[in-house]
């Protein structure tokens, strides 16, 4: 009896608030594209709801039915890192700043983890919504993007594990931590502008599949994780910064570690490579958006 | 007040379909184009051109010049065959995929449900998959948890509702699904035949409250191919044909247009029409409806024999397990039932003396007096050879079945099985 009486609360209220006629009425174009098109970010914001539960989703979904559960965000670069001091610190004797290896590598590991797994979900995220692309529209830009900030999630753990060697090893992080964030946006930055190129290509030729592995490692090795970058000389370190991991990593060593890899040319270049990659990442997704649908 | 809501302008969508090969013989030349395709395909790919790593040159036009307009609070009805252009159309209009020409405006805000149930996570549970679902329908967070506890009771799961999806019973997930997209509410909704879904009360249900939407001055388009369902729903129909307009008026007379067309395709020569899909290595030719074994009576009635013969094109050498299938729908679309040859029976036969054709015969037509067609498909070699929508109609006149009359009336239903009754005597 209760309910019916809601159920016709409702429907008054419904037949009592009719469209106000003097509201705008949001009038949409549906055109053919050519060529390059505008980002529409508003629409980005005005989708940001969906955005959320997308981030959401993938936070809750991502270590469902496994034993080891969210601790795989901390084993993974911590189980690297342990190797990596095996081979590269013990065995190899790699200089390592003066800094104790394992923290020393273990800096590095945790944004570089962030990164290689964002880039590698976020290439195989359009293939993996093609049902929901086919059946709805919504900006198919918030499917990278909220795979790379579903990431962050790790990042903190990580992060906090990272914090947890730095008192055991007896470090305080610098004044300098107060950059650590620009330094985390440009990791993030780098994952989604190379996650918009790949996700796009992903779409038409499945061959990015194959490629993403082989460019995440390929990758690991370009970027001074188990090395220094002050292996390096000048100018050619500041060249080095074209790969924009580069400066990420110097830059939170530099941030927690108080080493003296930055922030120098290096960290300017790699920013501005960032930022190139995300804006062109952008663009090209765009560009290819209109015939996702079809093809996916 | 008679606004515009949607306005459709020479809309037209290309698609590429399947690749026009080249043929290789030997195998150098196969070497060659093996070496050559991928660098092809990276230039095209550079260039921006979204062609898939297959290279599709072939095209058709899903959709061509298709312009009309609807008022705001029309219920409009988009129905032809398949392969019309009706999903496209609906597509384009819910901005999933782009038009190729033409433009369409639309005044309002906008829901589409060319599925219920879109993103649903099975590892989620009830209660996370509604946010979810809605926030993907374009409702606002704030939106779903005001209608949150509508949604669950219409759903009928208020127990379930922690519960993750994936161990939810096919039913259960149909109607929380249907619950999340019927309480969208939008100004203007496209629905395409999600209908069809649910247990029969759910789906009454799921009727009830579209025609509570419409009747809220809410525009609705709705695409199906079930016309009694179009015709107690919609006010408006489009008829689209070969992705063009044919019809577009009030609804009663769009829809005898289209069942006109539908009759007068049978008239044509099957072997001459173009409207089929599949492989086409053995196509249909003809059909035949008689009511007796020698073919002498044309006129079907209930309880009486059925013989429909299905006459092939040639047969090529090495064709095995040619099958046949058709689909008997009455006058309103409604599917009434099936028949198909690579199921057995006991008394299935092979024949060398009947040609090219395979025969189905009915020892008694337990359909009731009215109009039915049939949709005709031939599989062979495992794949779809040939497929006709509308490839035959037939009357089926006043009988008896068992010798219970069978009268043409306004009865729900479109069949009569044998049976008795079993009454009390009178006093």
């Amino acid at each position: 009896m209760k309910q019916t009486a809601k159920a016709a609360d409702i429907l008054k209220l419904r037949q009592e608030s009719p469209p106000d006629p003097e509201a705008k009425i949001p009038v949409t174009r549906i055109e053919p594209s050519s060529g390059w098109v505008s980002l529409h970010l508003h629409e980005l914001w005005e989708y940001r709801d969906l955005l959320y539960f997308f981030v959401w989703r993938d936070i809750k979904v991502r270590y469902k039915q496994t034993v080891m559960g969210v601790a795989w965000a901390i084993i993974q670069p911590f189980f690297t890192m342990v190797i990596f001091s095996l081979f590269f610190g013990r065995l190899a004797k790699v200089p390592s700043d003066g800094l104790p290896y394992p923290i020393f590598s273990f800096a590095a590991l945790v944004p570089w983890t962030f990164f290689a797994n964002a880039l590698t979900q976020a290439s195989n995220s359009l293939v993996n919504s093609a049902n929901m692309i086919k059946k709805i529209y919504f900006p198919r830009l918030l499917v990278p993007t909220a795979t790379v900030f579903a990431g962050l999630v790790d990042f903190v753990l990580a992060f906090i594990v990272l914090l947890g060697m730095m008192l055991y090893y007896g470090y305080m992080p610098t004044a300098n931590v107060i950059w650590l964030p620009l330094f985390l946006f440009m990791a993030l930055a780098t994952s989604l502008g190379v996650g918009l190129w790949l996700s796009a290509m992903n779409v038409q030729f499945r061959d990015v599949r194959y490629v993403v592995p082989f460019l995440a490692q390929a990758w690991l090795f370009a970027t001074p994780i188990a090395y220094s970058s002050s292996m390096l000389s000048e100018p050619w370190r500041t060249v080095y910064g074209i790969n924009p991991m580069v400066g990420v990593v110097d830059g939170f060593r530099w941030a927690l570690l108080g080493t003296d890899t930055a922030p120098g040319p290096v960290v300017f270049v790699s920013f501005a490579v960032a930022m190139l990659l995300l804006i062109s990442g952008m663009f090209y997704f765009r560009r290819m958006e209109k015939n996702f649908a079809d093809v996916v | 007040m008679s606004e515009t809501a949607i306005r459709v302008e020479h809309l037209g969508k290309q698609y590429h379909i399947g690749a026009i090969q080249q043929s290789h013989d030997r195998l150098g030349e196969q070497l060659v184009e093996l070496a050559a395709a991928p660098l092809r395909r990276a230039r095209k790919l550079l260039q921006g051109q979204a062609t898939g790593a297959a290279e599709l040159d072939e095209t058709i036009w899903a959709l061509r010049d298709v312009s009309f307009e609807i008022q705001r609070g029309e219920v409009v009805g988009i129905i032809g065959r398949n392969g019309a252009g009706k999903s496209t159309l609906l597509k384009i209009l819910s901005r999933i995929t782009e038009p190729t020409e033409g433009y369409a405006e639309i005044y309002g805000r906008v829901g589409s449900l060319l599925e219920v149930g879109t993103g649903f996570h099975p590892e989620l549970t009830g209660r996370e998959n509604i946010f979810l679902n809605g926030a993907i329908l374009g409702m606002k967070r704030g939106e779903i948890e005001s209608k949150f506890d509508e949604i669950v009771q219409f759903a009928e799961i208020e127990k379930f509702i922690d519960t993750p999806v994936k161990h939810y019973s096919s039913g259960m997930y149909v109607r929380l699904a249907f619950s999340v997209a019927a309480h969208l509410e939008p100004e203007i909704l496209l629905v395409d035949e999600v209908l069809a879904v649910g247990d029969v009360a759910f789906q009454r249900k799921c009727l009830g409250k579209m025609e509570n939407v419409a009747s809220q001055g809410r525009t609705v388009l709705f695409v199906s191919h079930n016309m009694g369902l179009v015709q107690t729903l919609c006010t408006h129909g489009i008829f689209l044909d070969g992705g063009t307009v044919v019809k577009e008026g009030a609804i009663g007379d769009t829809i005898d247009t289209y069942l006109g067309t539908l009759e007068n395709l049978s008239l044509q020569d099957l072997s001459q029409r173009t409207d089929r899909r599949g492989k086409g290595q053995v196509k249909l030719v003809g059909v035949n409806v008689f009511s007796n074994g020698d073919s002498t009576v044309t006129t079907l009635a209930s309880g009486r024999p059925a013989r429909f013969e299905f006459l092939l094109s040639d047969l090529p050498t090495g064709m095995s397990d040619v099958h046949i299938y058709f689909v008997v729908y009455d006058q309103q679309g409604q599917s009434i039932t099936h028949f198909r040859s690579i199921t057995h029976g006991p008394e299935d036969l092979r024949d060398a003396t009947v040609g090219p054709q395979v025969i189905c015969e009915i020892p008694e037509l337990l359909l009731r007096p009215g109009r039915y067609r049939i949709n005709v498909g031939i599989r062979a070699n495992g794949e779809l050879q040939d497929h006709v929508d509308a490839a035959a109609f037939f009357n089926v006149e006043e009988g008896h079945v068992r010798g219970r009359p069978v009268p043409r009336d306004s009865w729900p239903g479109r069949v009569s099985l044998p049976h008795r009754w079993i009454l009390p005597m009178s006093k």
